[in-house]
């Protein structure tokens, strides 16, 4: 009696089960489902799931160009990626003189992208990839200097033969010869350098120069109507040179002292914001008076309002770089080091300064800009003199621990 | 029971039955057939990364040396010790926005069902207009409207409204930029229709008689709307508030571009801490955290609220 057999149902028995588990209280229904199923996943396969993931540790065995194999030879071609508006193009928006020329010269294919719009997001994207021991698709990558300080770190970008970049060896400017984070420039070189100068808009001000964080941070006049960057190592190296310590030597409590008194401009709301790229509207308009601001904006800018004016502080300013490298496992490393070799001829370098107008890290270049933009080739935050060249600063390198660290008090002092 | 002793009213089985039978079978399949791609859809982009992000949650490690689940359940403790104000600040925010949405969005959808005629697809269209440009750009666009120097904050200043806010803290000088109430206007303004469309749906199936009837036992036009109209709207109002409450919840982009640092809300941290610090099972945690704190408060609301069949 009690052993019933499946096979011995009677089809009315069939239907009375079919009915209670399709409306009955037993009623297969998606809240049940969903619950049974959630609570099934979790209980079951959810801790064996959550074991399972894990980031793999970085793969130190990429480094050297001896680690991957290069086909250059065979494939005459190239992927580049870079940040958008970072290269000359034709008013159409479909030629890329510079690199048509490379392409002309050399037989070899550039694929240009322009799909790199922040450093971090970017890193982001491309992170799981390398630390997987993968291709990333890309021969060339332009990245900011720290970023690429990181990824050698980690082993994920190629070396580069110098004797194969004649051009680049020789004409690269001195500020950024030496890199903590490169020594030797075996595995980076520059495309753009980005000095930070304090900028202002002489309506909002009122006629008043602004030349300091200091006075950024106390002149009463400004108060909130000052912005600082996001870009922790921008703020806080213009602001450690503005207390008389230098970023490439800075100790913790340095940082935290500087921290600190950018705290106190947050807390009297002597400081509207931390902003990025988004400041140049808001300076343009005159909503901030005064800010830190990226030189190559400035230079733009002030195209369109002669109301933005820029300066350097006496204590110095901060120069960062945009660099090119070779992704680890990236298949045409030589391609790309004659690629980069090519943007360090001055005639090529001239014109990619003109369009872009940031600080050309090429030398012997003004004679060449000079015949394309005579304004351009005076201006030194494109072509910076001896002068300019001395009073510029490299935050240090920092380890990985030590990076999270001084993010982490960063992102705490700008709200996040 | 054995199928012995089958009642004698069981239809007999005959060679008309199978068939019938596999019909009936492949009929109740098509449910489960029509719910595959809904179930794989979230189950690549649902719950992989869900189960992935509790993983990284609870691992420590560096970039450098990778990360390994240890169980590490200190992290949330941790973080939600570092972070309760933005959490706190991202649920007021929201609570507030959803508020000025329903006070805003109510007359609106109530125009539209009621005293729109033949305009109403075009009012309907403008209200989704601005969903054909892009968040960023509309978020943008109100910096320049609340600008400094703008008329809007012109106006406020001279009638002296802002006297008022700045003294309740939600704004601070003669400006609005950069304040929270700029950062709950953006959120008001971009989540608005996620409030009017349900909203107007429910105002729109009401049956105008009910109206009528109400004129006829002598209801005044403001007790017909407390005790026809309103109740009966009430399922738009619930998932009015909530597909508004829930995102702005999250949202971190109105914070960061209308805001200043002391109105961050809890996504601007889980970006940085995803994104820059590289803290990885902080962000994750901090994920959750949010996840819970919104399915709390959502549960509460729909228990209160009893509208069970929206869900």
């Amino acid at each position: 009696m009690a052993h019933d057999a499946p096979e011995s149902l009677s089809s009315v028995q069939l239907a009375a089960i079919q009915r209670h588990l399709t409306t009955g209280r037993g009623a297969l229904t998606r809240r049940s489902l969903l619950r049974a199923g959630g609570v099934g996943a979790l209980t079951f396969g959810g801790f064996a799931a959550l074991t399972g993931c894990g980031i793999p540790a970085a793969k130190k065995d990429a480094k050297g160009s001896g680690g991957d194999p290069d086909y250059s030879a065979k494939e005459k071609e190239l992927v580049f990626s870079n940040w958008t508006e970072y290269m000359d193009v034709t008013d159409d928006g479909k030629h890329y003189p510079t690199l048509e020329e490379f392409t002309r010269r050399t037989g070899i294919k550039v694929t240009y992208k322009t799909d790199i719009n922040d450093n971090n997001e970017f890193f982001g994207k491309i992170q799981p990839q390398l630390a997987a021991g993968q291709d990333i698709g890309r021969d060339i990558i332009v990245l900011t200097d720290w970023l690429v300080g990181r990824i050698i770190g980690l082993g994920w970008a190629q070396t580069l033969d110098a004797s194969l970049m004649p051009h680049a060896y020789a004409n690269l400017i001195d500020p950024f010869r030496a890199p903590d984070w490169d020594p030797g420039r075996a595995h980076s070189y520059p495309w753009a350098g980005i000095p930070t100068v304090i900028a202002y808009n002489v309506k909002a001000t009122g006629g008043r120069k602004v030349d300091s964080v200091s006075q950024l941070l106390d002149d009463p006049k400004l108060k909130g109507r000052v912005a600082f960057l996001t870009e922790m190592r921008d703020t806080m190296g213009m602001t450690l040179l503005d207390m008389g310590k230098a970023p490439e030597t800075f100790t913790t409590d340095d940082y935290d002292a500087a921290v600190a008194r950018l705290q106190k401009g947050v807390d009297s709301h002597q400081i509207r914001r931390f902003a990025g790229n988004d400041y140049t509207s808001d300076l343009d308009k005159g909503d901030i008076a005064a800010c830190l601001a990226w030189a190559g904006d400035i230079v733009q800018l002030q195209a369109e309002n002669p109301a933005v004016r820029y300066a350097i502080p006496k204590t110095g300013y901060m120069i960062s770089s945009d660099n090119m490298m070779v992704p680890a496992k990236s298949r045409h490393r030589s391609n790309a080091e004659r690629l980069m070799d090519y943007y360090y001829e001055p005639p090529a370098a001239a014109k990619l300064a003109e369009y872009i107008n940031y600080v050309c890290p090429c030398d012997n270049v003004k004679p060449e800009l000079a015949k394309l933009d005579k304004d351009a080739a005076n201006n030194v935050l494109i072509i910076p003199d001896a002068k300019m060249q001395a009073a510029s600063h490299n935050f240090r390198s920092l380890s990985n621990k030590e990076d999270t660290a001084l993010e982490q008090k960063f992102s705490r002092l700008i709200g996040a | 029971m054995t199928a012995t002793t089958a009642p004698p009213d069981a239809p007999p089985v005959t060679g008309g039955e199978p068939p019938r039978r596999r019909a009936f079978r492949r009929g109740r399949l098509v449910p489960y057939w029509l719910l595959l791609p809904g179930i794989l859809w979230l189950i690549v982009f649902f719950l992989v990364p869900l189960v992935y992000q509790a993983s990284t949650s609870v691992q420590t490690g560096s970039l450098e040396n990778g990360f390994q689940v240890t169980w590490h359940f200190q992290t949330y403790w941790d973080a939600l010790q570092q972070y309760y104000p933005q959490f706190l600040r991202s649920l007021l925010y929201a609570a507030v926005a959803t508020l000025l949405c329903l006070v805003v969005g109510y007359p609106l959808a109530y125009l539209i069902a009621f005293r729109a005629g033949r305009h109403r697809n075009l009012l309907l269209v403008l209200v989704i207009a601005p969903f054909f440009t892009s968040f960023l750009i509309r978020t943008l666009a109100w910096k320049t409207i609340l600008a400094d120097g703008g008329p809007v904050v012109g106006f406020l200043s001279s009638a002296h409204i802002l006297d008022i806010t700045a003294a309740l803290g939600w704004t601070s000088g003669h400006r609005v930029l950069a304040t929270p109430l700029a950062v709950v206007t953006g959120l008001t303004y971009n989540f608005l229709p996620f409030m009017i469309l349900p909203l107007y749906t429910s105002l729109e199936r009401i049956d105008h008689r009910l109206h009528e009837a109400a004129g006829d036992l002598y209801a005044t036009p403001w007790t017909t709307f407390r005790k026809v109209t309103f109740p009966m709207s009430l399922p738009g109002v619930v998932s009015g508030t909530l597909l508004t409450f829930i995102p702005s919840s999250g949202d971190y982009v109105n914070a960061q571009l209308l805001g200043s640092a002391d109105t961050k809300m809890i996504g601007s941290v889980i970006q940085s801490q995803f994104l820059t610090v590289l803290d990885y099972p902080t962000a994750a945690a901090l994920s959750f955290i949010l996840m819970a704190v919104v399915l709390f408060v959502v549960t509460f609301y729909i228990r209160r609220a009893g509208t069970e069949e929206l869900l």
